[in-house]
């Protein structure tokens, strides 16, 4: 219900905008930000837990609040992501890590770089989580894991 | 400053995947490049472009992560995250493979022939450096397993004139090792970068090491030995690395690669904002407390990460790039004037 509020009130601005009787400038960036976040977030909630048979949103380890897009540039973002884990279990929360950015890499059509953090104060290992799933050359090690693969590849499959 | 840094040439080294290592061979005259695909690329030049002479596709399981040639020209060297490093001889033609070095118990992340030839190092996520010795019936053995540090190595690079090695890491720090009484230690540990240290570079008179981190800065070290006139303290016979400055607030993302030009001392940054930068040191700074200035800045060198750059040996101001975009750039570098 939330979401599709959230869409028809970007649908009412962008018709307003387009109208002039918006203001232009200072309102569209907000407006872009909150576009490019709820293609992160549509990305993101179907992926699947690692251990239990639903979606990261069904177990709100991530909402639409947890994303936060920035404008680096003309045509790049910075996506920031701060999910909560739903145990304080170090290697299901690298995974679930490891989830948002495969599954982020491989169908966000806009250029963005990419961070990704376990919301704070859910975890007590949290720093050293945060430094792995940033460090990119671990991640691309993790995934030519054959085992840590699969389950990557099971939990950002595309429901039907 | 826009013209300092000029584009010669582009190519996909590495299609649908990412480049992540560059290396000349000491002639200048070839790059090899290694990436994702598993696979090494040797360019060089026909005319005035750049075009890919040989290919090795055998060898690795997994991602080749770094390549280093020997200071005869003669081998490569490959690190992978199948855990091995291979050791190519370079014949007419192609690249066979002399031996393969095992013995690392997870991804090797980086290799590096010492100046005499005689040595390799090899680093690994299993958080050792190991120092190999080479003999000439091109028998390698493992002489040295160093754990000084406490997470994962990055980075390994020698001196490019003593036989002392520099090893950078996950765990912010980064040390330096030498032979001491038939036996490898670790003398020195610089302390002061604030997350994983990626990559190092030696100045030309090995007096000062560069080295970048996921902090967005460079350090720059220097050496002091025992007696020295500044009165920087040593313990023992040790020499002392004292950070000397520190380029912050140029990188918006992680710096993955720094390469400082033996021929023109001008330093080189690879970064995560798909930028390449040159800095070049004031002249009339202080040798103790150098300021450093930027020369160039291409701002989308790559359409992602750039994960390299690597100055030619040879010809002065020729420098290559790699990215996680697969491909490979060349540019010519010219000092701006005033600078």
């Amino acid at each position: 219900m939330e979401r599709v509020l959230g869409l028809l009130s970007s649908t009412l601005s962008r018709a307003l905008w387009s109208s002039g009787l918006s203001e232009q400038g200072a309102a569209r960036q907000p407006r872009i930000m909150e576009e490019k976040a709820l293609e992160v977030y549509d990305l993101i909630r179907t992926i699947r837990d690692p251990e239990k048979p639903n979606t990261l949103e069904e177990l709100e380890v991530v909402t639409e609040s947890c994303v936060e897009v920035q404008e680096i540039n003309e045509e790049d973002y910075l996506v920031i992501i701060r999910f909560t884990p739903t145990v304080p279990h170090c290697s299901l929360a690298t995974l679930i890590g490891l989830c948002l950015r495969v599954k982020l890499q491989r169908c966000l059509p806009f250029k963005h770089k990419l961070e990704i953090y376990i919301s704070e104060g859910t975890h007590s290992t949290e720093e050293d989580i945060n430094k792995q799933i940033n460090d990119k050359e671990r991640v691309a090690a993790a995934m030519e894991n054959p085992n840590l693969r699969e389950i990557v590849e099971q939990c950002v499959l595309e429901p039907d | 400053m826009k013209d300092s840094l000029v584009l010669v040439s582009r190519v996909p080294a590495h299609p649908d995947s990412r480049c992540w290592f560059l290396a000349w061979n000491p002639a200048g005259t070839l790059l090899a490049s290694c990436g994702g695909d598993r696979r090494i690329r040797i360019w060089g030049t026909e005319g005035d472009s750049w075009i890919c002479k040989s290919v090795i596709s055998e060898g690795h399981q997994r991602t080749v992560r770094k390549v280093a040639w020997s200071p005869c020209g003669n081998y490569l060297a490959s690190a992978s995250f199948d855990a091995t490093t291979c050791i190519w001889k370079k014949t007419q033609d192609d690249f066979e493979c002399v031996t393969t070095l095992e013995g690392h118990e997870n991804e090797v992340k980086s290799v590096a022939w010492a100046p005499s030839g005689n040595l390799l190092a090899t680093c690994s996520r299993d958080k050792s450096v190991w120092v190999w010795e080479v003999d000439e019936e091109d028998e390698y053995e493992c002489v040295s397993v160093l754990n000084s540090h406490t997470q994962d190595v990055k980075h390994v690079v020698w001196h490019p004139s003593q036989e002392l090695l520099a090893s950078a890491s996950y765990d912010d720090t980064v040390k330096l090792y030498r032979e001491e009484e038939d036996d490898w230690v670790c003398c020195a540990t610089l302390e002061g970068h604030e997350s994983t240290v990626w990559s190092l570079a030696f100045d030309p008179s090995g007096q000062r090491l560069a080295s970048c981190s996921d902090d967005r800065t460079v350090r720059i070290w220097r050496q002091y030995l025992p007696g020295n006139e500044q009165g920087v303290a040593c313990s023992g016979s040790d020499p002392s690395w004292k950070c000397i400055c520190t380029l912050s607030g140029f990188h918006s993302r992680t710096i993955y690669d720094v390469a400082w030009c033996q021929l023109t001392g001008a330093l080189a940054t690879a970064c995560g904002d798909d930028a390449i930068r040159v800095f070049e040191e004031d002249p009339s700074s202080d040798p103790q407390q150098p300021t450093f200035s930027l020369a160039a800045h291409s701002r989308q060198a790559h359409s992602q990460d750039v994960n390299c750059v690597a100055w030619n040996p040879k010809e002065p101001g020729l420098l290559a790039s790699c990215s996680d975009d697969g491909e490979v750039a060349f540019w010519k570098y010219q000092r701006p004037e005033g600078l």
